[in-house]
């Protein structure tokens, strides 16, 4: 049998599911370091903070450690080590997505616009730094050995003989 | 010649590759030029043909007869000790730490090399003091 078509084209309707927050993988758990894989702090190890709505992971370095703010990072590029600092003590439950959201600048597009010449970056806002200070204070405070605090301050890097598929993280 | 280690009945090997990979055997009968009859009840090895390349000769020989029964193999083991003896061996000894340093994480890592760094820089320090100077 010739298989039916209908005369006009009939665009199959895709119900949308909506996305499922993406699930912590390698049992990762607040407190945890993690291993940054890409970006400016490659190699850098950073505290895992909580898990955003979006699914991105919240880390801090801290600051003062390592120069690593409080970032947002995709699961898939930090690798998570096996060593956890206490963290109970700072309090970032006021960091979510919208916190990083980028402001948004009021510039009409004119020509003149285009080819005027390009202002200077903002600053970094104090409210910002502010909460930088009150979430890493908590944390850096709480670190008691002076070790896991060096380590905390150098990267990860692979050397002779090292393979990271045997490693153990 | 003096100091070799044969491959003879009695003789203990460590198993260096394939699914009995890590355990002591005893060589139990030779069954050609690269094969033995090798087994370990007292660790696990079913009494099994072996190839040579597999296995490692250890300076442990025991009283075993050729071709002993199981149960009789693992009597002569257990009262010669030969684990203790084998963990107490620079060989054995070279084994578990091979196996440790598999398995650090990677704040251990960082550890050790913090470690070696600092035992590097003591050695120098007093390698200068000795050192002749040109």
């Amino acid at each position: 049998m010739v298989k039916w078509y209908p005369t006009e084209d009939v665009q199959k309707v895709r119900v949308k599911r909506a996305n499922k927050p993406a699930r912590l993988r390698g049992g990762v758990s607040p407190g945890q370091i993690l291993i940054l894989l890409a970006g400016k702090h490659q190699g850098k190890r950073v505290a895992f903070l909580k898990q955003l709505e979006s699914g991105l992971l919240l880390v801090t370095g801290p600051y003062k450690l390592n120069g690593v703010p409080l970032k947002r990072v995709p699961q898939a590029y930090t690798v998570p080590t096996s060593t956890k600092i206490d963290i109970s003590g700072s309090d970032f439950s006021k960091v979510t997505d919208a916190y990083f959201a980028k402001e948004k600048e009021n510039t009409k597009k004119t020509e003149e616009a285009f080819f005027a010449p390009k202002k200077e970056k903002k600053p970094f806002s104090d409210a910002k730094k502010a909460m930088q200070k009150s979430v890493d204070a908590g944390i850096v405070n709480k670190v008691a050995d002076p070790v896991v605090k060096k380590y905390l301050k150098t990267k990860f890097r692979l050397r002779n003989g090292m393979f990271p598929h045997t490693l153990k993280f | 010649m003096a100091h070799a280690r044969f491959v003879e009945i009695g003789r203990v090997a460590y198993v260096n590759f394939g699914p009995e990979k890590g355990k002591l055997c005893v060589i139990v009968d030779v069954v050609d030029n690269k094969r033995a009859l090798v087994d370990g009840p007292s660790t696990g090895v079913a009494r099994q043909q072996m190839p040579f390349s597999r296995i490692s000769l250890t300076e442990i020989v025991l009283p075993v007869k050729r071709n002993q029964k199981s149960s009789n193999v693992a009597k002569i083991f257990d009262s010669h000790e030969v684990v203790k003896k084998w963990n107490a061996s620079t060989a054995g000894k070279h084994i578990e730490h091979s196996l440790r340093r598999a398995n650090l994480t990677d704040f251990e890592r960082f550890k050790l090399m913090v470690a070696q760094k600092k035992k590097s820089l003591a050695l120098k320090k007093e390698l200068k003091k000795v050192a002749v100077k040109h």
